[in-house]
């Protein structure tokens, strides 16, 4: 089996029957299956009765291309679609409380809130918190520049994507 | 009119089609078993739930019908649990009922609750946990419709008591229209481009060779591929679960490939030039080390489970769909290829002759002896007294493996073994489930000492329901194929696996309500077999005392490829036995 050996980052999206039972079987076929999963999301579509899954998992082509298709053969899954080379909008919320003891801290964060588009939604005497949303990207450079200042606490929802709706395009590909 | 969830399951499973179910009573499914005798339901009380999941797969494997299975609650659902997982890997339909705690006390830690969807996930095709009796026409339905169709497997029915004792409305008519599960929607006919590209290498291909797994024969797909091979000159292999696709003795037959097929199926492999894969799942028994496996191959992998398909070697030519279907396109596709191109004939014929040198050469072998029992003899016989028309069902172990390579078999279905999980205590149950199926059959068990006492409880099953199966104990005082392994791989370090200590299993046989026999002579062994054969009302254990320390050959050792098999010694033969 000739299997490329770059690691990449892939984004899937998955459409499943809003039922308890289908998490945990996708989960479960994470672990079973030994396939590493860095971020899950779940939450309901349009429709109730349909939630989407966005997950990122790392891996070769040829374990990105299995866990597709086994996600695709659990009962519940309508859907399955490797988002990683579509034009799509891919978006992460970030909520972070940061150490400010100092005035030139709390004016330095102040800055990089300005810059990236970001938002106080909580202060302490000590403390700011800060709400971010962007792609991956943005919000890791966001971390990069104010871990020299102190992260009390922190926490990101992961990635949720979708097709950008280009030529009528939406979700795309049936289940196989 | 209003029925009860349990008279509503019952009344659900009569206009599925059931007739037969395996099971096993308790607190959970009291309401269930109440009403069961007011049905034209046949219920056979096993003597363990694992036995009872194993009939149900054996019936389901010899009828290509969904079996049914019932247990209660707690230990009567994780006592399923290997049997559930035995049916599911070799993708055979079966549908469990299992009783629950009452919705109200479920994740409470009550009395007999475990979480058996939960434990039962990773085991199954699917399950469901019915929390309304409103919904449980409609999932029993579903159940079926997923257990049968697409890659046939196991689906878990939880029924929690309350849900089986609530009284709702039930609409026969309702029932019988087809099934909408919006999200599942198997595709079954192959890609008519794909099937053309596939025509065109079988025609072209220099060393073609098909091989042959258990969708072959689960799809009903059998005839038509050996037509194929017919028709193309194709030498045939196939895998455990395949093998009764293909008349035994059919002359294009290569017999098993994998660790202990045959050289002629492993060489035929491993010099291949197209590899012509159906409803064949690459499995690592079969395959060798991956990597040096059929390496000069192109793949055409025709298979209902698009999963399965370039998971473990890289397809050239994937068909997804059901192999019947495919065979009904590719088959006519490839005649008219072959039509086009005669000359391939020529080309084709020195491929067929290798393999056929092959075949000659290197014959599956054994030393036989009128001194001691050679456990290859006794499938010999047992193939010469059934004239090679029963169905057999095995355990797992070496007499497993001797089965797949000494018994020709005749036609589709005729072998019911445990190929993916390897579960042993499966013959016996499985063979009161395919007698059960087949009543019309002689159904021989092939078991070896060790296996037979993991379900021997269930002769008294098979007492119970005068079910008169034929079980041959291949008694040779060991775990023998863990034996061979710490033979040929740990220098003879024999650890826990001699089986000396053992019950006189003619005498227990007896105990038990059946007819206990025995040999030790080779000279004994066909007029014991006629014997048994002569018994049609009670079930029969013929107890084989045969040769203690033979091993299977061929053999690939774990992580060698194909071809590197250790043969049996031909040096020292006095006779050869062809294949
Ligand atoms: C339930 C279970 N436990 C353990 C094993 C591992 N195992 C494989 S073959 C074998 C020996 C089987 O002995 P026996 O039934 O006497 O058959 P033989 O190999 O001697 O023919 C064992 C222990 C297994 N396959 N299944
Ligand atoms: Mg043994």
């Amino acid at each position: 089996m000739d299997r490329k050996c770059d690691h990449r980052k892939h984004i899937i999206s998955v459409l499943v029957e809003n039922q308890p039972g289908a998490l945990a079987r996708i989960i479960e076929l994470f672990s079973s299956r030994g396939y590493n999963i860095e971020s899950l999301n779940v939450g309901h579509t349009e429709d109730p009765t349909i939630s989407r899954i966005t997950m990122v998992a790392k891996g070769d082509e040829h374990t990105i291309e299995q866990i597709v298709k086994q996600l695709r053969r659990i009962i519940d899954v309508f859907k399955v679609r490797d988002l990683t080379d579509k034009k799509k909008l891919d978006r992460e919320l970030l909520i972070v409380r940061i150490n400010v003891e100092t005035p030139e801290k709390k004016e330095e964060v102040m800055r990089l809130v300005e810059i990236f588009g970001a938002q106080v939604v909580d202060v302490s005497k000590d403390t700011y918190t800060v709400e971010l949303t962007g792609d991956e990207e943005q919000v890791d450079a966001f971390l990069e520049l104010i871990k020299p200042m102190g992260i009390r606490e922190m926490a990101r929802t992961g990635r949720v994507a979708m097709v950008r709706a280009l030529h009528g395009e939406t979700f795309g590909e049936q289940k196989e | 009119m209003k029925l009860s969830g349990a008279e509503i399951l019952l009344r659900a499973l009569e206009l599925e089609g059931v007739e037969k179910i395996f099971g096993y009573p308790g607190g959970a499914v009291l309401d269930i078993y109440d009403r069961l005798p007011f049905t034209p339901l046949k219920h056979y009380l096993t003597r363990h739930e694992q036995g009872a999941a194993h009939a149900a797969d054996g019936y389901a494997r010899v009828t290509g019908k969904v079996g049914v299975c019932f247990a209660t609650s707690g230990p009567g659902a994780t006592n399923l649990v290997t049997g559930l997982a035995t049916a599911q890997i070799d993708s055979v339909p079966v549908v469990a009922f299992t009783g629950n705690v009452p919705t109200f006390m479920i994740g409470n830690d009550a009395f007999q609750e475990v979480d058996t969807v939960g434990i039962t996930r990773p085991i199954t095709k699917h399950n469901f946990l019915v929390k309304d009796v409103k919904d449980l026409a409609d999932t029993v339905k579903k159940a079926f419709h997923i257990a049968r169709t697409g890659r046939p497997g196991v689906v878990l029915v939880d029924l929690p008591k309350d849900v089986t004792r609530e009284l709702t409305d039930f609409f026969e008519e309702e029932y019988k229209t087809p099934v909408q599960i919006r999200s599942y929607k198997p595709v079954l006919k192959g890609h008519p481009g794909q099937i053309k590209r596939a025509a065109k290498a079988i025609a072209s291909a220099e060393r073609p060779i098909l091989y042959i797994g258990g969708g072959v024969v689960s799809s009903g797909a059998s005839d038509l591929v050996v037509k194929m091979a017919e028709v193309a000159n194709i030498p045939m292999a196939a895998t455990l679960m395949g093998l009764t696709a293909v008349p035994g003795n059919h002359p294009f037959f290569l017999g098993m490939l994998g660790m202990h097929g045959t050289y002629a199926a492993n060489m035929a492999i491993q010099e291949s030039d197209l590899i012509i894969a159906i409803g064949a799942r690459f499995d690592d028994r079969v395959t060798g080390k991956l990597s040096e496996f059929a390496p000069n191959a192109k793949v055409i992998h025709i298979d209902i489970d698009s999963a399965e398909i370039g998971k473990n070697r890289h397809a050239d030519i994937p068909i997804v769909g059901d192999a019947k279907l495919v065979m009904e396109e590719l088959l006519p596709e490839v005649e008219k290829q072959v039509a086009k191109n005669r000359e391939f004939y020529a080309a084709r014929e020195k491929w067929i002759l290798k393999v056929r040198s092959w075949k000659e050469r290197y014959p599956l072998w054994y030393e036989p002896s009128d001194r001691v029992i050679k456990p290859q003899f006794v499938i010999e016989k047992i193939w010469e007294v059934t004239k090679g028309e029963a169905i057999i069902t095995t355990d797992v172990g070496q007499h497993q493996m001797w089965v797949a390579q000494y018994y020709k078999f005749r036609f589709p279905r005729q072998l019911v073994t445990s190929g993916g999980l390897g579960t042993m205590g499966f013959g016996v149950p499985a063979a009161i489930g395919a007698k059960v199926g087949r009543p019309d059959k002689t159904v021989f068990c092939i078991s070896g000492d060790g296996s037979f006492q993991m379900n021997m409880q269930e002769i008294v099953t098979a007492v119970h329901y005068n079910i008169p199966i034929k079980v041959a104990i291949i008694n040779n005082g060991f775990l023998g194929m863990v034996r061979q392994w710490q033979g040929i791989f740990y220098q003879k370090n024999y650890s826990q696996v001699h089986l000396d200590v053992q019950p006189d299993f003619v005498k227990l046989v007896e105990a038990m309500g059946g007819v206990g026999l025995r040999a030790t002579k080779p000279a004994e062994v066909e007029a014991v077999l006629k014997e048994a054969m002569a018994i049609d009302d009670r079930p029969v254990v013929i107890d084989f005392i045969v040769d203690r320390e033979e091993d299977v050959f061929p053999m690939v050792p774990p992580g060698g490829a194909l071809h590197e098999m250790i043969l049996p010694n031909y040096g020292k033969k006095k006779e050869k036995k062809a294949v």
